[in-house]
Formats: structure tokens, C-alpha cells, sequence
């Protein structure tokens, strides 16, 4: 019998690394998802058609693809999706491959992703302000034109701090994750 | 004397060929197995050349046994006891062995299967020497038959019955029988008025002399079996005399208490706290609701009384039981509409102008609320657009996996109708079009024609927070349109929930009272879903309409008449057999115990205060083998399932099992073994 | 009752008025809060967007080290993301071996360990809502918040997914609406109660992210509020931080303050504004403060067309029948 999730497939690849996505196997092509993303009319496809693209094989036009860096995790395809596919972790997995094969052109978000853990690895917290400013700088200042204000007046109110904030069990949390990425890639 | 056994091993085409290597077996079960005189193997036992092959030898070769090793018994084992008969053998010295549903289709590994079907063949014959000579118990079957539910299916059931001659007992839960049709307006994909063509079918039922119509009614118990069943019907308190009442309507006219309607107008609309469903409605007498009654309420009113010209109203009416006798019982208890506030983002309950296709239907009626105007909850407003969205509550894994079957075609329907009243622009949220049937398709052609809008997609959310120019006041449908892969916002002034067809509230009570079983959906299980669908597993009771499924009138109508042709057949032999293989008890060894009498599922055993002890129904019996097992005095014995007979069967599964001591047949380990 | 407590990194700064006003009104309801020692951050979206052997362990040691907190079995997270992460987490464990090996083997390095299901994670407005309970809350209450117009803001992650369970309605659900009017607010029926607030994209697609703050505001002006009300640091954030820049890219002027329900208890229960952290928005809550107290409430325009003879009944909602 033909298994649509035989092993070296990129859709059984895709749910080996989800937990419970077994049953994308079983998508309708209903476009709830589609319909429901809040951040859909942004995205190149719909997460619905993500999924035909999958189970298609098309795997670089998936990996490259906007969609997983524009959810913005809402959940709301996943409690309305007939089928039960969990779509926003489906997301998560798309951004761990894609990140890993280096194939999303558009740097702006996987980059943000890693400034983020960067200064989560480093000290244990984020760093709200570092974050900003190193992020921000380099990737089109111009356009962020708002963002020098913002951060003046939420550092007048008291709501950005200007050092990070550093966890005492940093060596403990890195030994945690440096065993956890000897596991696997993604 | 030494018993003669045929053995006869079926191919199945490559079914069973495929798997087993039935030469060998064949050979192997003559050369080993006691007391077979012939084995033979045959490319399709079934045919009518695999039965006369049979018949032929029990004549031509004595045989006083026949093991016909092939499929399940419950496909061929009638087919194999015909030709035994036939050849003058008593059926039930004839034995099925599966090795088609045991041994081909569940086992990969050629080897193993080999030799589990040695095992399983070697049951077979060790079991079939101890065969005894059974003969079924002839019944009457009682020409009355009891109709549970007044919708089209149960309708059409009863005239068909009603017609050919035969007494019908019509037993409605509501006061008009009508069913859901009769709260459409219009039938798909003809556009003919539901009304037009139901109610001459209803007065038909009112008036025929075969028909006793039982509304506001309910069934309360049934016993018996098929052929003889006795039901207990409870019908309500109408509070009105039905020898006395004219129909005149002036109660209804006179009574001060208004209320929503929920059950005929779906929450839609009013009616009277006495009141009959519709104008139509058949039986013609209406109905006092206890509940909404101000004299029941209050003590004071009796407005209907004082105003009844025949002195109808009976304040003091009590329920009344009544009991019949019936030999075939027809269920046709129909389906309940899913509730659309289980999916809050389409905003039933919330956003006003959000209907489910019942209130649209009861809108679009000239009989109902609006007089057939269609206009938004405010009662005047004619809508200019309208969104349809099919598949609400249906294939969806969180409400009903299955397809609901009609409604992509109400909606076609529904767009027709707006667009024909109103002429507002109509589109339809779809995941997947299926029009089904004869003309359907044609429809869809037609709507398109029309000018209906079709978005394949299915949607989001219903929402009237408005985001764009355009939206202020409206509801906006938002649903990816998945022909171009883009989202899409469309803003309406109505929006209809084409709602999931569930299974009664009620459906697995019913079933159990009637004894017969539900899928895990909560629908009436058929016989045989494709060569039986209006019979169910217990003889005498039969299903029609959408208490077996989702459907269409067309289909309901057809299962009616289904059911109602078998249940002729049954009436017209007049006589039913009852499979002897039956419990009895040793009256010698029985103690009295009546510990089998609660635990008979079908009430077949009576306790004898006299001989103090108990007794078996055989016509009630159905041979499930509870009391046999229960009783601690080991007096119960089941025919055709002794234990000589099941001792003997397992010995034969064992027949390759390391022996000791003389007492291998009580070492049950071992069994384990061969069948993997 | 005793809660082991996950700020999370928001309420360190830019939410540090949410930490205060959680902290003072746990305090007046008996809660008792046990920040967990040296707690690290949860990853937020963006760990497991990376690796998620990482993540699992990055919230796994959180986890691990609140459940050698003494006698504590309940843990209670005010940020949204922070809760699903914390739960999500437990969850998977739970029900996946290979997720709980993965997570027991990296925690292990760090000399930790974590049994799935031995905490209970919770969100701080659960809490609220289901220990101390509507009519503690409304016993309490010196400062009823009469005639605010509040739009009860939920967001995503409160509600959705739903793991193990959860009792709140996915697409609608109302406790916080029942919570405000319990403190005697205005609560408006706003439809994009749990709506997506631009999440992350305010960071990597701003344009995205304004479209979705911009349709919230303009929603709860359509609907007269005079406050949204939120529950997450990060909804907060999105709709207050970046309210005059989405005003600047649509040239609209919405002038809508954001503010946590926490401050909404606070003020009810008659705590001073400052020590709740109000006055540190962007948006300047003095007009709606202003009107707590106000002698003659003003009377809403009525929001559904009038019910008239012709009208045909509203269908009953499954509570009422």
C-alpha cells in the first residue's frame, strides 16, 4: 500500500519533527487556516497551501517561503482546523528546518530569532533594549524611523532598562542547552 | 455409526488462493482429519456449481457431515444449509469455517497462515461429528405493524402498508405528523412547494382506514419478537377531546398567551400557548401546552373553554397508555439540526443576522413568521447580500466527521430563492460541491447561471467589527478563497449557517428500547450498509429515513418504501422460522436460583412459581449463550453451542499442541500459539 | 492559598506595572506569590522557531526548579506567552516519551529534572477568576468603576490552544468580561476580544502588525471605550507602544489607553494609581480615570437595532435554554 508518510518523504520528515502531526495526512484543503490568519494577507502562500506544497514534495519553495516567519502564532487555525492539525507548531518546524539549510532569503525574521536567544543564551533573560538596538540597526534603519521615540519614552517612563539583567544559574542554563542542541539539529 | 464428512475448501478467487495454499490443505485434512471421506477445493463454493458439488456428494457419497471452509458465516452459512437441505441433509449438520475474515485477509506469512487454517479446519470437523439435528420453530407474524415517527420516510411507509391492506399503527412525538418537511418552503432541485407535495400525502394519512394515527405521542416500551411484538404507546395529555373537537380553530384564536415557537417555527416565530403547528396540520385537533397555559400557571383563564363551540376542552385529560400488538415495527425517527452555537465564530446567538437554514426555510415559507418575506432579525429589512456557509458542524473532526449529504444542495436552493425574492446578491462558502443525485448537478449549473457566487473555502469567522470602508453595519465573512489562495473579506447583511444533520438527542435511548444499535455517531445501524440498509440485526425491526443517516427526501422516501415492501414480504408468508439454536433448561438439575432471569438481555426466561424453577422462550431466546455461562448448576444448555461441542472445537484448535496426561484439551496456553 | 510565581521578562521592565499591580492585589486576596528563584526566560516564539530540543530545556529548567519549590503544586504565569509556553511544555512531556526523554536528558546536564504533570500551570487571570472568585472580588470592592466603558481585551494565548482541556471558550469567551463588571465597569461586547495583536510581527513586518492594532482600535472606538483591557505584556505593548505610530502610518487619531485587569482590581479595591504602575503608558489614562466615580453615568447608545413588534426573536443561546 502506498503510505503517504514513507519514510525520506519531506512530509513525513515535516511530522517526525511535530508533535501530533500525524494528521496533516488528512488536510481538506478547506482554507480555515488560510482564512483565519491574522497575518495571512501578508504571507506569499496560505498556510493551506503550504501544506498541498508539502505533500507535493516541493521542498525548497516551502523552506523559502514567508509563511512560517508571518505567523504569528494566534492559534486560531489550529482550534478551527476540521482536522486537527496542529499548524502552528507545523510553523515552528518549518522555521527550525529552514533556519538549519539556510534557506529563507528574507533575513529580517530568522534574525530576529536569533538576536533574541542569542541574548537568552547569554544572560538567561531577553534583553529588551539590546535586542532593540542591536536588531533594528542593522536591518534597514531607515525604516524604522519610529522606533527612536518609542524607546525615549518608555525609557521616560521607566519601562526599558538600559543594562541586562543576568540569571546567577547561567552556567547551569547553558550546559542545559548546549546537551539539548548535541541532540539533534532541529 | 461413523459420521461421513465432506470437507470443501473455497479459493475465493485469489481471496483466500492467494494467502493459503488450499491444495495442501485439502489433501492434508483428508489424509489427517477423522471420519472425512472427501475433501475437495473449489475456485467459488458460492456458485451455484460449488452448492450442486455439495449436493451431489451428500447423495452420491453418503456424507452425513459437510465443513465448508470459505468466508464468514455471516455471508454464506444460509447458502450452504439451503444446499444441505436440498439434498435431503439437515442444515445444521453443515459447518462454516472462516478463512477468508480469520485467516487470509489478517495473516501475511504464507507458513502461518497454513497452519492456522489447519487449526481452524480441524475445529471445524472435530466440532461437526457432534452436530445434532435441529429444526426451526414455525410463528405467525401478526399483519399489524407499528411506524414510529411522522416524517416523510414513516408517511410514506404507512401508505405504502396502508395501501396494500395491511393496519398500520402511525405513532407521531409532535401534535402534527409533517415531519422537517414540512417546515420547508421550496424542494430541491425541482423547486416544487414542500407543502404541495407533502400535504395530500398527510391528509391521505389522516383519512385512510388503514392508518391509526397516534400524535403527541411517544412509544414507552416494546417486547416480544419478530412477528409478535407488544408496544406500549403513552399518548400525552392534549387537554382536548379528539371525539369532540371540530378543528374549528377558535381556541387558538381566543387564547391570550403568545410564545416563541422552538420547535415548528425553530425559535422563529410565535404560537398560541393551545396551538397546532401549522395551518395543515394533520391530525386537525391542536394541542394545550401544560407549560405555557395560564390556567395551569395560574388557575384562572379557560378562555379556550369558555369559547369552544363542542365543549372540547378537557383541563382534567391524563396521559393514557395504550397498549398493541404488532408483528414488524418501522423506526423512522428522523435527525435533529446541529446547534450553531457550538462554533461561536460564526456568531449564531450573537450576531442577529445570523440565521441557521431551518429559520431560513421557516422565513421563506408563506405560512411562516414573515409570511415568506425575507428580511433580517429587525422583521422589515430586505437584505442585499446574503453569505450561505455549507459544512457547519459538518466534516469537522471537533462536531461530526461525516458529510451531511443535502447540504450543498439547500444552499443552492436558498440562493435560488434570495435571489428570486429579493434580488440580492448571494454567495456560497464551500469546501467541496457535491451535488449527488439525478439533476443535481444541473441544478448547480443553473445557480451559476443565476448568478450566484461560489467561494471554494471554508470560513473563518463571522464578525461585524468592520476593518475596511464598506463594512460599517454589515457582517463581514471572512474565509481564504482557496481557488487564488487569497483571504477574503465580504461584507454581508445576512448570513445562513447550512447546520450539520445529527442524530436525534434521543437516538441511543431509542435504540436501546428498541434493541437495536447505534453507530458511534449516534445513527441507526443497518444490517448490511450496501445489500441491507433498511433491515437492522434484530428481525421484525426495520429503519428508514435520516435516523439511519444524512439524506435527502428522495432517499427517505425510497427507504420508507423499502421498508414498508419488507415488511409486506414478512406478512404475506404469513409465517416467520425462528432459529432453534436456542437455550433450554434441564428442569432436574435447575435449583431455582433465578440468577438467569435478570440477565437475559431479551427477557426470554420466566421463573415457574409452581415447579420453582425457570424456563426459556424459545421464540424470545436468541441463543447469545449469557444464561448458559451464568448458571451455576450448569442446567442451561445451548443448541448447537454444547459443551461437547465447544470442548470439541477447542481440541481441535489444538490439535498440534504438546499433549500430557490425557487432559490436553484443558490447556488453554498453547492456543495462543498458531494463530501467530 | 500559595503559588509558585513566573514573572517572565516582560514584568522585569516594559510590564513592570503589571508585576506591581499582580503583586498588590494578590496581596489583598490572600495569594500567596513565590517568585521562582532565578528563573530564566521561556523562550518566547522565537527559542523554538530555532531549536526545539533548546527550548524544551530552556523552559524545562524553569519548570524543574519551581517544582523543588516546598509545598507548592500550583504555578501561576501574568504574561500569555510565557503560560502556554510553560504548559505547552508540561503537556508535551507528558503525553510524549520521546519529548520527556529529550527534556529530562538536557535538564540533566544542568543536574535538574522535571516529572511532567507535577505542577499545575496557570494563568493569572484563571486564577483570579476561579480561587478567589467573582463574589470575593465584588466583596472587596470600595471603588466601584462606575461609568468606564471597557473593552475586555483576552488576546491569543489565554484561550487558545486549548491543552488539557480548558473551560473558557476558544472564540468567545467572557470571564473577563464578568470580571469587570464584577468591579461595576462598563464592559462593551467587543468582537475582537481575542483577536491577534500583531504579536512578533510589530518586530519583523511592522506594517503587518499595525494593520492588526489598527483594527482594535478602531473597534473599540467604534464601540466608545474608553480603555482597552488586557492580560499579556505583549498585547499591551503592540496596542499602547506602538498606538501613535500606527496613528502616524493610517492618519488616524485613535487615543485609546491600554491598561491590565490587574490595575482595573486595583483601583476597584481602592489602591492608589501609583503603586498599580498606572501613569506609565504610553497612552495617557487620566481622561478615563477621570471618570470613575462620575455622579451620572452616561447611558450607551444602544448597540442593537430596537427590538419592535415586526422583529423576530433572537435565537436563545445554549446557557439560557
Amino acid at each position: 500500500m502506498h503510505d503517504p508518510k514513507s519514510t525520506g518523504s519531506f512530509l513525513s520528515e515535516v511530522i517526525a519533527t511535530t508533535p501530533g502531526a500525524e494528521t496533516l495526512i488528512t488536510c481538506l484543503q478547506c482554507g480555515t487556516c488560510g482564512g483565519s490568519c491574522p497575518s495571512g494577507p501578508d504571507m506569499d502562500y496560505t498556510p493551506r497551501q503550504l501544506f498541498a506544497m508539502i505533500n507535493a514534495g516541493m521542498r525548497d519553495e516551502v523552506l523559502r517561503s514567508n509563511t512560517p516567519w508571518y505567523c504569528v502564532a494566534c492559534y486560531y487555525c489550529m482550534v478551527r482546523c476540521p482536522k486537527d492539525i496542529p499548524i502552528t507548531d507545523l510553523m515552528y518546524s518549518l522555521k527550525r528546518i529552514a533556519v538549519r539549510e539556510k534557506l529563507y532569503d528574507d533575513r529580517d525574521a530568522p534574525d530576529w530569532s536569533t538576536s533574541f536567544i542569542g541574548y537568552v543564551e547569554t544572560n538567561g533573560r531577553s534583553f529588551e533594549f539590546g535586542l532593540a538596538t542591536r536588531y533594528h540597526l542593522t536591518h534597514s534603519p531607515l525604516k524604522k524611523v519610529g522606533v527612536g521615540p518609542l524607546a525615549f519614552e518608555l525609557f521616560s517612563r521607566d519601562r526599558m532598562a538600559l543594562t541586562a539583567d543576568r540569571i546567577r544559574g547561567i552556567d547551569q542554563l547553558r550546559m542545559i542547552l548546549d546537551r539539548a542542541k548535541s541532540l539533534e539539529a532541529v | 455409526m461413523a459420521e461421513r464428512v465432506g470437507v470443501y475448501i473455497c479459493h475465493c478467487g485469489s481471496n483466500i488462493a492467494g494467502t493459503v495454499d488450499v491444495e495442501s490443505l485439502a489433501q492434508w485434512a483428508k489424509d489427517t482429519l477423522d471420519g472425512v471421506v472427501l475433501a475437495r477445493d473449489y475456485k467459488f463454493m458460492c456458485s451455484s456449481l460449488g452448492q450442486e458439488l455439495i449436493e451431489e456428494d451428500i447423495k452420491e457419497q453418503g456424507l452425513t457431515r459437510v465443513v465448508v471452509a470459505a468466508c464468514s458465516p455471516h455471508l454464506h452459512e444460509k447458502t450452504f444449509r439451503k444446499a444441505c437441505s436440498n439434498a435431503g441433509l439437515n442444515p445444521y449438520l453443515c459447518h462454516m469455517v472462516s478463512l477468508r475474515e480469520q485467516v487470509s485477509w489478517v495473516t501475511e506469512d504464507k507458513v502461518a497462515a497454513f497452519e492456522k487454517a489447519k487449526a481452524l479446519l480441524a475445529a471445524g470437523v472435530r466440532r461437526v461429528h457432534l452436530h445434532e439435528e435441529l429444526e426451526p420453530t414455525e410463528v405467525p407474524v401478526n399483519p399489524n405493524t407499528l411506524v414510529v415517527g411522522g416524517g416523510i420516510a414513516g408517511i410514506q411507509a404507512s401508505l405504502e402498508l396502508a395501501d396494500a391492506g395491511y393496519p398500520v399503527y402511525l405513532v407521531e412525538r409532535e401534535p402534527s405528523i409533517g415531519g422537517h418537511m414540512a417546515q420547508f418552503d421550496k424542494t430541491f432541485p425541482t423547486l416544487d412547494c414542500a407543502a404541495c407535495i407533502l400535504t395530500p400525502k398527510m391528509s391521505d394519512v389522516g383519512g385512510h382506514p388503514n392508518i391509526h394515527l397516534m400524535s403527541y405521542a411517544e412509544v414507552e416500551e416494546v417486547t416480544g419478537y419478530v412477528g409478535n411484538f407488544s408496544a406500549r404507546i403513552r399518548k400525552k395529555a392534549r387537554y382536548i377531546n379528539e371525539a369532540d373537537c371540530t378543528g374549528c380553530g377558535i381556541c387558538i384564536e381566543k387564547c391570550p398567551k403568545r410564545v416563541v415557537d422552538d420547535v415548528f417555527e425553530v425559535g422563529l416565530g410565535y404560537r398560541k400557548a393551545v396551538y397546532r403547528p401549522f395551518p395543515q396540520a394533520v391530525p386537525k385537533f391542536p394541542v394545550i401546552d401544560r407549560e405555557d397555559c395560564t390556567y395551569f400557571e395560574r388557575g384562572t383563564c379557560r378562555a379556550c373553554e369558555k369559547f369552544c363551540p363542542t365543549e372540547a376542552i378537557d383541563f382534567e385529560q391524563v396521559d393514557e397508555y395504550v397498549d398493541l400488538e404488532v408483528g414488524n415495527v418501522i423506526l423512522a425517527t428522523g435527525y435533529d439540526l446541529f446547534d450553531c452555537t457550538k462554533i461561536p465564530q460564526y456568531g449564531y446567538g450573537r450576531l442577529a443576522n445570523v440565521f441557521t437554514s431551518l429559520e431560513f426555510e421557516r422565513m421563506c415559507n408563506a405560512a411562516g413568521p414573515t409570511e415568506g418575506k425575507i428580511v433580517l432579525r429587525d422583521g422589515v429589512t430586505t437584505p442585499k447580500s446574503v453569505a450561505l456557509i455549507h459544512c457547519v458542524g459538518s466534516r469537522d473532526k471537533r462536531h461530526n466527521p461525516y458529510c451531511s449529504a443535502v447540504c450543498c444542495m439547500s444552499a443552492l436552493k436558498f440562493g435560488h430563492l434570495v435571489m428570486e425574492k429579493t434580488g440580492a446578491e448571494v454567495t456560497s462558502f464551500y469546501i467541496d460541491m457535491r451535488p449527488l443525485h439525478k439533476n443535481y448537478e444541473e441544478f448547480y449549473d443553473r445557480l451559476q447561471q443565476e448568478g450566484m457566487h461560489f467561494v471554494r473555502g471554508r470560513v473563518a469567522e463571522v464578525s461585524d467589527a468592520a476593518r475596511r470602508p464598506g463594512e460599517e453595519g454589515k457582517l463581514i465573512v471572512q474565509a481564504e478563497d482557496t481557488l487564488i489562495g487569497r483571504q477574503r473579506r465580504i461584507p454581508v447583511d445576512m448570513v445562513i449557517l447550512l447546520g450539520a444533520l445529527q442524530p436525534r438527542a434521543d437516538a441511543k435511548e431509542t435504540a436501546l428500547r428498541f434493541g437495536i444499535s447505534c453507530s458511534m455517531d449516534g445513527w441507526f445501524t443497518e444490517r448490511h450498509p450496501k445489500l441491507d440498509p433498511v433491515a437492522t440485526m434484530t428481525d421484525g425491526l426495520f429503519i428508514a429515513g435520516t435516523c439511519q443517516g444524512p439524506k435527502d427526501i428522495p432517499d427517505s422516501v425510497a427507504q420508507g418504501a423499502a421498508a414498508s415492501a419488507r415488511v409486506q414480504g414478512m406478512i404475506s408468508v404469513g409465517t416467520v422460522l425462528i432459529e432453534p439454536i436456542v437455550a433450554s433448561i434441564e428442569e432436574a438439575r435447575c435449583s431455582g436460583c433465578r440468577i438467569c432471569n435478570n440477565l437475559c438481555p431479551f427477557n426470554a426466561i420466566d421463573y415457574l412459581e409452581d415447579k420453582a424453577v425457570s424456563t426459556i422462550n424459545a421464540a424470545l431466546c436468541k441463543g447469545c449463550g449469557t444464561c448458559v455461562a451464568a448458571c451455576p448448576a450448569q442446567a442451561i444448555t445451548g443448541a448447537h453451542f454444547n459443551y461437547d461441542q465447544i470442548t470439541a472445537e477447542l481440541e481441535g484448535i489444538l490439535f498440534d499442541a504438546p499433549r500430557g496426561n490425557g487432559r490436553h484439551a484443558r490447556r488453554l496456553e498453547p492456543a495462543l500459539e498458531p494463530a501467530s | 492559598m500559595s503559588y509558585a510565581y513566573y514573572p517572565g521578562c516582560s514584568l522585569t521592565h516594559s510590564a513592570e506595572p503589571y508585576d506591581l499591580s499582580t503583586r498588590a492585589i494578590c496581596e489583598a486576596f490572600g495569594l500567596a506569590l513565590a517568585e521562582i528563584d532565578d528563573w530564566n526566560c521561556c523562550g518566547a516564539t522565537e527559542y523554538i522557531s530555532i531549536n526545539k530540543a533548546g527550548a524544551y530545556g530552556l523552559v524545562g529548567r524553569n519548570l524543574a526548579l519551581a517544582s523543588e519549590q516546598e509545598g507548592v503544586r500550583e504555578l501561576v504565569a501574568p504574561c500569555s506567552a510565557c503560560y502556554l509556553n510553560l504548559r505547552k511544555v508540561d503537556h508535551n512531556m507528558g503525553v510524549y516519551p520521546s519529548i520527556e526523554a529529550m527534556t529530562n536528558y538536557a535538564l540533566a546536564a544542568g543536574g535538574l529534572h522535571y516529572t511532567p504533570g507535577s505542577l499545575h500551570i496557570r494563568h493569572l487571570l484563571d486564577v483570579v477568576v476561579e480561587d478567589v472568585g467573582y463574589d470575593a472580588i465584588a466583596a472587596k470592592v470600595v471603588r466601584k468603576l462606575d461609568g468606564l466603558r471597557l473593552a475586555p481585551y483576552y488576546g491569543c494565548l489565554i484561550v487558545r490552544p486549548q491543552i488539557n482541556g480548558g473551560t473558557a471558550d476558544p472564540e468567545y469567551p467572557t470571564h473577563l468580561d464578568r470580571l469587570l463588571m464584577t468591579i461595576g465597569a462598563e464592559v462593551v461586547d467587543f468582537p475582537l476580544k481575542t483577536h491577534c495583536c500583531g504579536g512578533h510581527m510589530s518586530q519583523i513586518s511592522a506594517e503587518t502588525a499595525y494593520e492588526l492594532i489598527r483594527h482594535l482600535l478602531q473597534n473599540a472606538a467604534d464601540y466608545d471605550a474608553d480603555a482597552i483591557v488586557c492580560a499579556c505584556p505583549m498585547c499591551q505593548f503592540n496596542l499602547d507602544a506602538f498606538q501613535s505610530q500606527v496613528n502616524r502610518h493610517f492618519g488616524t487619531d485613535y487615543n485609546i489607553p491600554v491598561l491590565y485587569f490587574t490595575q482595573m482590581i486595583g483601583l476597584a479595591l481602592g489602591m492608589e494609581a501609583e503603586e498599580l504602575g498606572i501613569g506609565r503608558e504610553v497612552v495617557a489614562a487620566d481622561a478615563a480615570l477621570a471618570k470613575i466615580g462620575s455622579a451620572v453615568p452616561e447611558v450607551a447608545a444602544p448597540r442593537r437595532p430596537r427590538r419592535d413588534d415586526k422583529a423576530l426573536p433572537m435565537p436563545r443561546r445554549r446557557e439560557e435554554v
